[in-house]
């Protein structure tokens, strides 16, 4: 049996652009559990980003309750989101996001810098995350010297550093090739067989479907859970 | 508080990674607080050697010592009042001798300028003094060679000279003087001593002269010069009271009646240093308005350069965010950036303020010293500039919104 990872309870936000609100999330009901591989799917507008930056911790609801390993993050102030994020979250972005003039090993790096973890720790660890990612050789290459599979590679090594509970991988593959693009799912449904929970948003049917439940988004709610196979 | 540490220091690194990246700008943008520091720490300079070479050549002229004279040191206005006042002449002198127990010395003293010849050797407008016995007692001349004057040379008014170390050298080319003789105008002196050696005060040689019997002087080059009459106090506590008593006898010796005005002047070193500090003091206001200045256009220079980095690297603050840095990480980041630009620019004004002292004691006759107080100031102001104008930047980038920072490209 595997605990609640994520309860999303009601979930509204709304945003207001001039003198229009905009009800980008109409009361979402949520549950993720540990170790799930879930893919959030939805078309441009439907209000799947706002969702993934809610969960991600980036973005705080309007109302309603968003706990995430059973601590409340919908009550939480800046400086506690940026720990939560720092701590429990990994991102893996479209467009990578990494320090352009930083190494391969100082980006997985970042997230030990900040939550205080000291210099030659981190660097041990950091190794270890890229070679997880196989990526060991290429330490000390920036990320212009690296491939765009490289780079999300980096990315991956990054999220995972600081043994976060939950992976967010946002279009992960979007900017990749298609060849590419599976080694960097592979590796993800790599890491969810290690025990690690991932939460994937995507557009692309076959991405979503490595996930082993797929819950559509349309206009601010839900509008399919679907579970492909269980864990 | 270990990981306020440990954060700072990793934004240390930070910091001076990204300064690397754009070494040309970080050089452009601290132009302003290099001038500014540059400015205050090169004055500082000037006026330290102005004060080395000035206060040694007042403390020449002792601090224990009054001048009695026609004009003032320090005056405001009114120089043709001054001119018209009757010259000090030698019975005033010989009136106070007679009369002032409370004094250690009392020296007329007259100077006039001479062309010196000896063989084939001239030189031009050569300072040329009378003096008394007593003038010894002022101002101590180390005799080097021969001797001084005895009171029967004084008394008789002999053509009797004691040169400085410089005469010699110029004039006699290093031969032994004593006993010769060489003219002074069209007077001929016999050298009777060499002064010791004394160097130069800023840029003036001070063994460039001749002292001859004052009655000697008066006598062949001039009796309608105005004198002088030196007069020392034996202790510094005992000037004012003195002072008084020479008012008093001068009036007396030159018949002024109560309601008139004094027609001499009583001067002393103190004057001079007054109004030398007024004008240094007058140096460093201007020096540190200039130097304000640059640092408040360098300070906005700073900002402005700190908001063109936070807007820049919009996508860098965003990932550092959504990766776990609190908004103060990022505030402390942008802040130490700014700093470190400015300590800097600090540092390079101070080692340019070492070269311009050091083109100043070259070029100009005025030593010139970099003190250690201005070094001090100088980084002191340019740190607190990068701190003051790098607070906006770096608020402004905390509280940026990561998501939007992420999208970002």
């Amino acid at each position: 049996m595997s605990n609640t990872l994520i309860s999303l309870k009601d979930i509204v936000k709304t945003y207001q652009v001039g003198s229009v609100e905009v009800h980008a999330l109409g009361g979402v009901n949520l549950q993720i559990h540990t170790n799930e591989y879930v893919s959030i799917m939805g078309p441009s507008g439907s209000g799947k980003s706002t969702l993934m930056n809610i969960i991600g911790c980036l973005d705080t609801p309007t109302s309603g309750v968003y706990e995430l390993d059973q601590m409340p993050v919908h009550e939480m102030d800046d400086d506690q989101l940026a720990e939560i994020r720092n701590r429990k979250i990994g991102f893996v972005f479209q467009t990578f996001n990494l320090l352009p003039r930083a190494n391969a090993l100082h980006n997985v790096e970042l997230p030990l810098i900040y939550s205080g973890v000291s210099a030659a720790k981190r660097k041990i660890m950091a190794e270890e995350a890229l070679e997880k990612v196989g990526l060991s050789d290429r330490k000390h290459h920036r990320p212009n010297e690296l491939s765009g599979g490289q780079r999300q590679r980096v990315a991956i090594a990054r999220a995972l550093v600081n043994n976060p509970s939950l992976i967010l991988a946002d279009e992960p593959t979007g900017n990749l090739d298609t060849k590419t693009g599976e080694e960097i799912m592979k590796i993800l449904d790599n890491l969810h067989q290690m025990g690690n929970s991932i939460i994937l948003v995507t557009h692309e049917k076959e991405v979503a479907e490595h996930a082993n439940r797929i819950v559509h988004i349309r206009d601010g709610n839900i509008a399919n859970d679907e579970v492909l196979r269980n864990n | 508080m270990i990981s306020f540490f440990i954060g700072f220091w990793e934004n240390v690194k930070i910091a001076v990674r990204a300064l690397i990246q754009n070494k040309m700008r970080a050089v452009l943008t601290t132009l302003g607080i290099i001038i500014g520091v540059l400015t205050v720490v090169s004055v500082a300079s000037i006026i330290e050697g102005l004060n080395k070479g000035f206060a040694k050549q007042i403390a020449s002229l002792g601090s224990n010592t009054l001048y009695v004279q026609k004009f003032p040191w320090v005056s405001g206005d009114e120089w043709f009042k001054y001119r018209n006042r009757p010259n000090i002449e030698m019975k005033d002198a010989e009136y106070i001798h007679k009369h002032l127990k409370s004094a250690e010395a009392v020296a007329p003293s007259a100077g006039s300028r001479q062309n010196l010849k000896y063989a084939a050797n001239s030189l031009l407008e050569v300072r040329t003094t009378g003096v008394t016995m007593e003038s010894e007692k002022i101002e101590e001349y180390n005799i080097a060679d021969g001797r001084y004057f005895n009171s029967i040379e004084i008394e008789k008014e002999k053509n009797n000279a004691v040169i400085g170390w410089e005469i010699m050298d110029k004039l006699f080319e290093g031969q032994n003087p004593i006993g010769k003789r060489m003219k002074v105008g069209d007077v001929s002196y016999t050298i009777i001593g060499v002064v010791e050696k004394r160097g130069s005060i800023m840029g003036e040689s001070q063994d460039s002269f001749v002292y001859v019997p004052i009655g000697s002087l008066l006598k062949n080059f001039g009796v309608h010069r105005s004198i002088q009459i030196l007069v020392k106090v034996r202790d510094a506590a005992q000037v004012e009271s003195v002072k008084d008593d020479i008012r008093f006898l001068m009036r007396t010796s030159r018949g002024l009646k109560p309601h008139q005005e004094d027609d001499f002047s009583i001067n002393q070193q103190e004057a001079i240093m007054e109004m030398y500090n007024k004008l240094t003091s007058g140096l460093y206001t201007a020096a540190i308005g200039i130097g304000a200045l640059s640092l408040l256009v360098g300070g906005i220079g700073i900002m402005n350069i700190m908001l063109v980095s936070v807007a820049e690297r919009k996508n860098e603050i965003g990932i550092r965010m959504a990766l776990g840095a609190k908004r103060k990480v990022i505030t402390v980041q942008f802040i130490i950036e700014s700093v470190i630009i400015c300590t800097i620019g600090g540092v390079i004004a101070i080692l340019l303020s070492y070269v311009v002292s050091r083109v100043i004691a070259k070029v100009t006759p005025f030593p010139s010293a970099v003190p250690l107080w201005s070094v001090f100031m100088g980084l002191g102001f340019s740190t607190f500039i990068g701190l003051f104008f790098g607070i906006y930047p770096a608020r402004k980038a905390s509280k940026l919104d990561p998501i939007e920072c992420l999208r970002y490209e």
